[in-house]
């Protein structure tokens, strides 16, 4: 029993390998990717809609409305990073309905590395919304030495974020593994269930707390609330 | 459980691919639909309050109109009625004049038919009544009546007042042409000796004298001298009787009509308006 589907190596050279994690994640895309261009291949501008398109513009507006109530202004900048990060942890989720399916998510490098983008993303968009000298003295804030504590809670929050959702999805597998081997039938369907409602929540709170990072930088000439991290 | 910072990288990597993928696949096309969708909706609720507006317009327009329709129609009623019934009026009292007109015209024709009649009757009877006199007189007059006529005559010469005889013999004297005697029948010799010799005797001058047979006279002797007349004869006599007549006639019926006739008839009749 693997802990993390990087365990799983089907093809290595060296350094590079090519583990469960990666095949799974490329799936995941190529899943979404699809579906998204064979759903909007046909998308209709007038009143009458497809059932589909119905469905991706309820999502598509959704992350919008929500982004937009954390307190971004202009949510359709932020759409493509922050939409992207809730529907691939959440499509990771979903997957787990698949026998044999191993989420990506629920590997620490791929949850460190969506961390390790939200911790690129939340300067980026701080230094494109604020320009980067503003940016910089929001680190000094309220005093400067308030700066290594932000430093610090810019750190451990990206380690939060990447633990909360390994712990969170690695969990739901191990669980069910472990139940499946002592009870079979039926407990492990009922985790499973818990398991894809788990997943759901964790992706709303992956990417919620993503936009909030991000709305927190992007805030011009405020004092930079700190973000106590929520689990 | 290590890390594996290959993988991180990849993972990272894919994510990035993803985005871009979902950007392209994704959330351009169908915020691009939303968009459109959204312009087609406020383009076609525009729309929608632009032609209610228009409507709204036109309804008011429309309103507006047929009030005013209403309104001429009325007031063309109103007019009408009120046309109508002064017409119907002004006919009535037309027609009522015409009426009394006819009426009174007729009246007055029957009064004028009726006055005529009357006249008529009046005329012929009084000419039948003069005619049946004079045939009568006609009838019984002879010589021997003409000498007593004639003898009356001389005598009503002779017992004329002074006053007249004077006057008349003014006239006799100074005539440019002789006496005129006038009688029905044929006077014979010594009648009209007579005659002269009373002549003479009144007028004390010798008067040339004219003998003259006039039967419509009837019966009588007339002395015409430059158109003064001494006459004692019949018809003279019906002659009176006729214009006394006639007088009576014409003040009855003075008030109906002027009687011209009659007046004509008494300016022809005038002829022995002297009586001895």
């Amino acid at each position: 029993m693997n802990l993390s589907p990087d365990e799983v190596v089907y093809w290595q050279y060296g350094v590079i390998n090519l583990n469960a994690t990666i095949v799974f994640t490329w799936a995941l895309m190529i899943v979404l990717a699809v579906s998204a261009k064979l759903i909007t291949r046909r998308l209709s501008t007038s009143l009458q809609r497809s059932r589909w398109q119905n469905l991706l513009e309820i999502i598509v507006t959704s992350i919008l409305q929500q982004i937009e109530d954390v307190g971004l202004n202009e949510p359709r900048k932020y759409l493509d990073f922050l939409g992207t990060l809730f529907l691939f942890v959440a499509a990771a989720s979903l997957g787990t309905v698949i026998p044999g399916y191993q989420p990506p998510t629920g590997s620490l490098s791929t949850t460190a590395a969506l961390a390790l983008s939200v911790f690129a993303a939340v300067p980026f968009f701080g230094i494109k919304a604020q320009g980067f000298g503003n940016y910089m003295k929001s680190y000094m804030a309220p005093t400067f030495i308030m700066l290594p504590f932000n430093i610090i809670s810019e750190i451990s929050r990206t380690l939060a974020l990447a633990i909360r959702l390994f712990g969170n999805m690695m969990s739901g597998g191990m669980i069910i593994g472990i139940l499946l081997s002592l009870t079979p039938f039926l407990f492990p369907i009922v985790m499973t269930v818990l398991g894809l409602l788990t997943g759901m929540v964790q992706a709303y709170i992956f990417s919620i707390l993503a936009t909030v990072y991000i709305a927190a930088a992007t805030r011009v000439r405020k004092p930079a609330p700190q973000p106590e991290a929520a689990s | 459980m290590a890390i594996d910072w290959f993988t991180i990288v990849a993972q990272a990597f894919n994510f990035l691919i993803l985005m871009w993928l979902l950007k392209y696949f994704l959330y351009q096309p169908i915020l691009n639909a939303i968009d459109e969708r959204e312009k087609l909706i406020a383009t076609k609720l525009g729309d929608a309050d632009l032609k209610m507006v228009e409507a709204q317009k036109e309804k008011d327009e429309f309103k507006q109109k047929r009030e005013e329709i209403d309104q001429k129609r009325a007031d063309l009623f109103r007019q009408a009625t009120e046309e109508a019934n002064v017409l119907r009026q002004r006919l009535i009292d037309e027609a009522r004049q015409a009426a009394e007109a006819l009426s009174a015209k007729r009246q007055v024709t029957l009064r004028n038919e009726e006055r005529d009649l009357h006249q008529a009757i009046r005329s012929r009877t009084q000419m039948e009544v003069f005619d049946i006199a004079r045939k009568v007189l006609a009838d019984l007059a002879t010589a021997s009546l003409e000498e007593r006529l004639g003898e009356v005559f001389t005598r009503r010469l002779r017992e004329m007042d002074d006053q007249t005889r004077a006057g008349l013999a003014e006239i006799v004297k100074t005539a440019a042409e002789p006496v005129l005697i006038r009688s029905a029948f044929d006077l014979p010799a010594e009648q009209r000796a007579t005659i002269q010799n009373a002549l003479n005797i009144t007028f004390s001058a010798e008067v040339r004298v004219r003998f003259e047979t006039a039967p419509d006279l009837i019966g009588g002797v007339e002395l015409i001298a430059n158109g003064q007349k001494v006459a004692w004869s019949i018809a003279d006599y019906l002659t009176s009787l006729e214009r006394g007549i006639e007088a009576l006639l014409q003040e009855k019926s003075k008030p109906v009509a002027k009687a011209d006739a009659k007046s004509e008839k008494t300016e022809k009749s005038e002829t022995a308006a002297k009586t001895p």
